[in-house]
């Protein structure tokens, strides 16, 4: 099946894309060509860690607006080691079942099909012990 | 402060669902309202708060009311709107600009979890653009960092609603208890539908002039008006970034706000006696007290388990019952309140009177983010 992803230029198969700034060292995502912490303008693209902690997450129960895909789905914050917090999906849509600090890794999730059979895919991020 | 100013008269039309009126006619009320009590004064400029009322909305409510040519301003500041365009008047006529200026919000929201410009198209494809969700996150951050529980949460939305029995402007006018709060359907684990405010429709107006030198004015003074912007970094600010650091030093747009006001008034968060601060859900309200120094942190939820922001407590917070019983028309929204601070310093909110009001500060803090602290004060009496 064909797949496209949700928006360009934010993830690969299995990384988030982001930017390092050149300037003042920190991390951003999504990658942009200017800084959103210093304003400098040499923002390098770099892959992100795959891996992360769980940082806070609820779920998402009915669907907000403009969202075509399945509900309840996991929706959190992942901390990364580059000192980045990603707002996200999370793969598990029953709170009761995440904890803080839980390890988190990235995958792909697929939000819905275009009418032409082209499967959307968006980021997310599982918790360790599944796949 | 150049040149003090004083409230002259104040206008509100209900907040509520209203199927038979247009927004403008909503403002219409509120602006005339304001307008009689000022003593019609011939005003030099306008601003209107309003995020959702499209291009010129100011300038159709003074049109309605033959009272257009005048310099109008449409100021849009999310959450904010109304903050904001005090902030614009005030200064002005501070500077000696204007001598009299009319600060209006008006709004009718979208139904449901409201579709905002605000986010890309791909982030809602993507199921990132949940509103309800950001706040449930804010929630669990303040639950886990401040010792807040769920208990706490239901008893803000207890106490909120028991105010706002008493206020006729109110959508919602009866009393809940904490079970019903939390049988209430979850929304966003950890907030139920009855945490969350509803958005809707109203209007209030202010009318803002330079003070007469001898002090024989309204009663009420402008003390100050501040709007603040986020900075960046933090993940779950009102700015609704996909990503922030790793860092929880990162200060809110509230406390840069708060911290501008108190500078301006040349008063300290003890010296406030009535509050109205953003519950756009219970945790934002607890968070409010934090963010503006109002309490240290980690004490909001003790505060009002002991009681110490209900009618009666030591800093009463939304006595208006607060966007839980008022809803929120986002335009209006900061306007609302200040029409209920300027009534609680002038002594005449009945069975919700915060005895002895002499200090009083409103907060308004959203998407953008924006966030804006206006503080008032009884001159005389």
């Amino acid at each position: 099946m064909a797949t496209r992803p949700v928006h360009e230029g934010l993830f690969t198969d299995s990384h988030l894309i982001g930017g390092r700034c050149a300037a003042c060292g920190r991390y951003s995502f999504p990658a942009a060509a200017i800084c959103p912490y210093c304003g400098a303008r040499d923002v390098a693209r770099v892959e992100l860690s795959e891996t992360g902690t769980l940082w806070g997450w609820t779920a998402v129960t009915a669907a907000p607006p403009g969202y075509g895909g399945e509900v309840p789905f996991g929706f959190g914050v992942v901390e990364l080691p580059e000192g980045l917090r990603v707002i996200t999906r999370v793969e598990q849509a029953d709170p009761a079942l995440l904890s803080f600090g839980m390890p988190v890794h990235f995958a792909l999730a697929p939000l819905h099909t275009d009418d032409d059979g082209t499967q959307v895919v968006t980021y997310t991020f599982a918790p360790a012990d599944s796949s | 402060m150049t040149r003090p100013v004083e409230v002259a008269g104040i206008g509100i039309h209900p907040f509520g669902r209203f199927e038979d009126r247009t927004v403008t006619e909503l403002g219409v009320t509120a602006v005339r309202e304001a307008l009689h009590e000022a003593g019609d004064p011939q005003f030099q400029a306008a601003f209107c708060g309003t995020a959702y009322a499209g291009v010129a909305a100011g300038h159709k409510v003074l049109g309605a009311l033959g009272r257009t040519g005048i310099p109008i301003v449409d100021v849009e500041a999310g959450c904010a709107s109304g903050g904001a365009a005090l902030m614009l008047a005030g200064g002005a006529i501070r500077a000696g600009q204007y001598d009299c200026a009319l600060v209006f919000g008006i709004e009718k929201m979208p139904r449901g979890i409201i579709r905002s410009s605000f986010f890309e198209p791909w982030r809602e494809e993507a199921g990132l653009a949940a509103t309800p969700a950001y706040f449930a996150l804010r929630a669990q951050r303040l639950m886990r960092e401040s010792g807040v529980t769920k208990e706490q949460l239901a008893e803000v939305v207890v106490k909120n609603r028991a105010h706002g029995v008493h206020n006729p402007n109110a959508m919602f006018r009866r009393e809940v208890t904490s079970e019903q709060v939390l049988a209430s359907r979850v929304v966003c684990e950890p907030l139920h539908l009855w945490m969350l405010c509803s958005p809707n429709e109203g209007a209030a107006a202010v009318v803002l002039r330079a003070a007469p030198g001898g002090g024989a004015g309204s009663g009420v003074t402008l003390e100050a008006a501040a709007l603040r912007s986020h900075l960046p970094g933090s993940v779950l600010s009102e700015g609704t970034p996909l990503s922030g650091l790793a860092d929880d030093e990162v200060a809110p747009p509230t406390t840069l706000a708060a911290d501008a006001a108190y500078d301006e008034a040349g008063i300290g968060p003890d010296d406030v006696d009535v509050v109205e601060c953003q519950d756009t859900d219970a945790a934002r309200e607890l968070l409010s007290y934090e963010e503006l120094g109002l309490c240290p942190k980690g004490d909001a939820g003790k505060w009002v388990t002991e009681g110490v922001t209900r009618l009666g407590g030591r800093v009463p917070a939304n006595p208006s019952g607060g966007l839980l019983s008022k809803g929120e028309p986002l335009g209006a929204s900061a306007l609302g309140q200040v029409v209920e601070l300027v009534t609680q310093l002038r002594g005449k909110a009945g069975p919700r009177q915060v005895e002895g009001a002499r200090v009083a500060l409103g907060h308004t803090v959203g998407r953008g983010a924006n966030a804006s602290v206006v503080v008032l004060k009884r001159s005389t009496g």
